[in-house]
């Protein structure tokens, strides 16, 4: 008996000390790799002072930067969140020929270089691309402007919202909207009443996802772009060129505001979702 | 009696399967029908095409004498249980039963009047600010039932209703849907693959075997008066006897089962025989009994089965109350009489009308 007992002491010896050894791998690399740079950009950018603050956003540059990425990230936002949804609701309630390959392609963006999507783009629109002639003809500027900047960014940011809401919409089933329709429920009222509601959350996160990397997309952007002083130079590209430039301060501000941003957004969601779901099973 | 609900030669393929092959009834209105089957029989594709969740590839649906076979699930009207409850999971028990209210843009003052109606009805008033998820699962199907009958229905469609809850709730929730009909009235077409539940709520029932309607009948009729083997041995458990027809008998080894008289002599038949049918003797009653031996006795506390041995090998099991057992024991030799049998020809050429059972 004696016997028997201590070795089972022992085994619990031996799973508490792989559990602490695991649990401290885990707070290490999280720390070590994902804190420490966060901790180390605020420290350098809010070296000189607050005062860094009122000179950096006043400066017309950063402005013109900021309100750039805005636009890119809000018209990215509106795009991928509509179609997103679409075609995570083919996926997961419609079954067609080729919906593998669909499947597969959703991923594309994330097995892709973001400067080579900015290739892309800069084939299809530049001389001699595919789409020259209809540039020409219609006058509209693609490269090195706006369209082409929020068309890369798109690219990139295709598979958050779908990924985001796959696995809800699998999850939820058909029951409930198909309850919803034997109640009298349109097609939309049950989608808007009925659905949407309960994929809220994947789609929350999604979007956040989305948010983050269409604030901080920098290759595509860089390569169509020519990241122009006042035209075309977002807040990321702005971090880079203001490196080279010795505005230290300015760019390690900038970056700091982009990653508090996404950080923000991230926990909010997920505070939200906690509270959300928490009332409905108390 | 006028039908509420009429199908006729209802098909419907999900690619190269058949799920429902010309399937053809009609439902009393005002009545409960059952659609009796095992899991993959086409039960619950039938009644899911009554609703109009899924289109036939051939056939009619009517419901109140209209051709309803093309119009959308919402324009049909009908109430739908669905096995695992398929509750609002993000709304609260009252809202889910206003839903189909407020999609129809009812005054919130008659939403509120027929929610609280409703509730009082399934007995739930105090748990209407509650979530689905903080429910029992009995509680959650009382919650859909509420939520299907708000907007009147002109039928109810049950499927499975009870099919995810354990025995004991599916006993009491049996019963006071019984009292629930009773009261409303609503024509009512229940999917079950439990027989006791159907025998005990339907006024009709349609059995169904591999997409096919086996028989139509009251519960009585599909009981006692089966009219294919697959009924016979589907619907309460049955002894299968096998054996060639001789002079309206089944003969196997020395014995006979009576019950053939429709049958030419010299074909193939099973003899269908339930466990309470099958009476036996101590002592051999008359010339038309089966020597057997007593193999094995179970006592079920309310009564006894009894497994017995053929001279030919085969087990034939026997129900009886324990108040008749007496002092019945293994080994003992007994006489059994086998003569309440329905006896059916292979591949059904030769099933019998009610009449010719009526003999028996």
């Amino acid at each position: 008996m004696a016997t028997t007992s201590g070795a089972i002491l022992a085994g619990q010896r031996r799973r508490k000390r792989v559990r602490a050894a695991l649990l401290g791998l885990a707070v290490f690399y999280v720390a070590v790799l994902l804190l420490a740079p966060l901790v180390g950009i605020a420290y350098v950018a809010l070296r000189p002072g607050l005062g860094i603050f009122s000179e950096t956003f006043s400066d017309a540059r950063v402005q013109h930067a900021f309100l750039l990425t805005g636009i890119i990230t809000i018209c990215t936002l509106v795009v991928t969140t509509l179609f997103g949804v679409v075609v995570a609701w083919t996926l997961s309630r419609d079954d067609f020929r080729g919906k593998k390959l669909m499947n597969a392609l959703a991923d594309l963006p994330f097995a892709v270089s973001p400067v080579t999507v900015g290739v892309m783009v800069v084939l299809l629109f530049g001389p001699a691309g595919w789409f020259e002639s209809w540039v020409s003809a219609t006058g509209i500027q693609v490269l090195f402007a706006l369209p082409s900047m929020v068309l890369v960014t798109i690219f990139i940011s295709i598979p958050f919202v779908i990924r985001g809401v796959v696995p809800v919409l699998q999850e939820l089933g058909q029951d409930e909207e198909e309850a919803a329709h034997t109640l009298g429920a349109s097609p939309l009222q049950s989608f808007f009443k009925v659905t949407l509601p309960n994929i809220k959350w994947g789609l929350a996160y999604g979007v956040a996802l989305t948010t983050s990397r269409a604030l901080g997309e920098v290759g595509a952007v860089l390569i169509v772009s020519g990241a122009i002083q006042n035209q075309t130079e977002t807040a990321t590209t702005f971090v880079l060129f203001a490196l080279e430039e010795r505005l230290d301060s300015q760019a390690y501000l900038v970056a700091l505001t982009l990653a508090a941003v996404s950080v923000v957004l991230l926990t909010g969601i997920e505070i939200a979702k906690h509270r959300g779901t928490r009332e409905q099973t108390r | 009696m006028r039908a509420a609900v009429e199908v006729a030669g209802l098909t419907k393929r999900f690619g190269s399967f058949e799920a429902a092959k010309d399937v053809s009834f009609e439902a009393a209105e005002g009545k409960i029908t059952s659609l009796l089957g095992p899991s993959g029989s086409g039960k619950s594709t039938v009644l899911r095409l009554i609703a109009g969740l899924e289109r036939p590839d051939e056939g009619q649906v009517r419901l109140s004498d209209v051709d309803q076979t093309w119009t959308s699930v919402q324009e049909r009207h009908v109430g739908f249980v669905f096995q695992h409850y398929a509750l609002f999971r993000h709304m609260t028990v009252r809202d889910n039963v206003a839903f189909g209210l407020s999609v129809r843009k009812e005054s919130k003052a008659a939403q509120e009047k027929r929610v609280d109606e409703l509730l009082e009805l399934v007995q739930l008033s105090h748990f209407a600010h509650r979530y689905p998820a903080q429910l029992s699962g009995g509680q959650r199907q009382r919650v859909a039932l509420a939520r299907s009958l708000a907007p009147r229905p002109q039928i109810l469609l049950l499927d499975e209703p009870f099919g995810a809850l354990d025995a004991r709730v599916r006993q009491d929730l049996r019963r006071w849907l019984d009292d629930l009909h009773r009261e409303l009235g609503v024509t009512s077409l229940l999917v079950t693959h439990d027989q006791e539940e159907a025998l005990e709520l339907s006024h009709q029932v349609v059995v169904m075997n591999d997409g096919k309607v086996e028989q139509v009948g009251t519960p009585s009729q599909i009981y006692n008066e089966p009219e294919t083997p697959f009924v016979a041995n589907f619907v309460g458990s049955a002894n299968v006897i096998h054996g060639l027809v001789v002079n309206g008998r089944v003969q196997f080894g020395q014995n006979h089962v009576g019950g053939a008289a429709h049958l030419a002599d010299g074909i193939m038949a099973h003899a269908y025989v339930r466990p309470h049918n099958v009476s036996f003797t101590r002592e051999s009653a008359n010339g038309l009994s089966c020597p057997a031996n007593v193999e094995r006795v179970v006592d079920l506390g309310w009564g006894s089965r009894i497994y017995l041995r053929l001279e030919d090998g085969q087990i034939i099991v026997a129900q009886v109350d324990n108040n008749d057992l007496g002092d019945l024991g293994v080994g003992l030799s007994v006489n059994v009489n086998l003569d309440k049998a329905h006896v059916f020809a292979p591949e059904g050429n030769g099933s019998r009308t009610p009449d010719e059972l009526a003999v028996t």
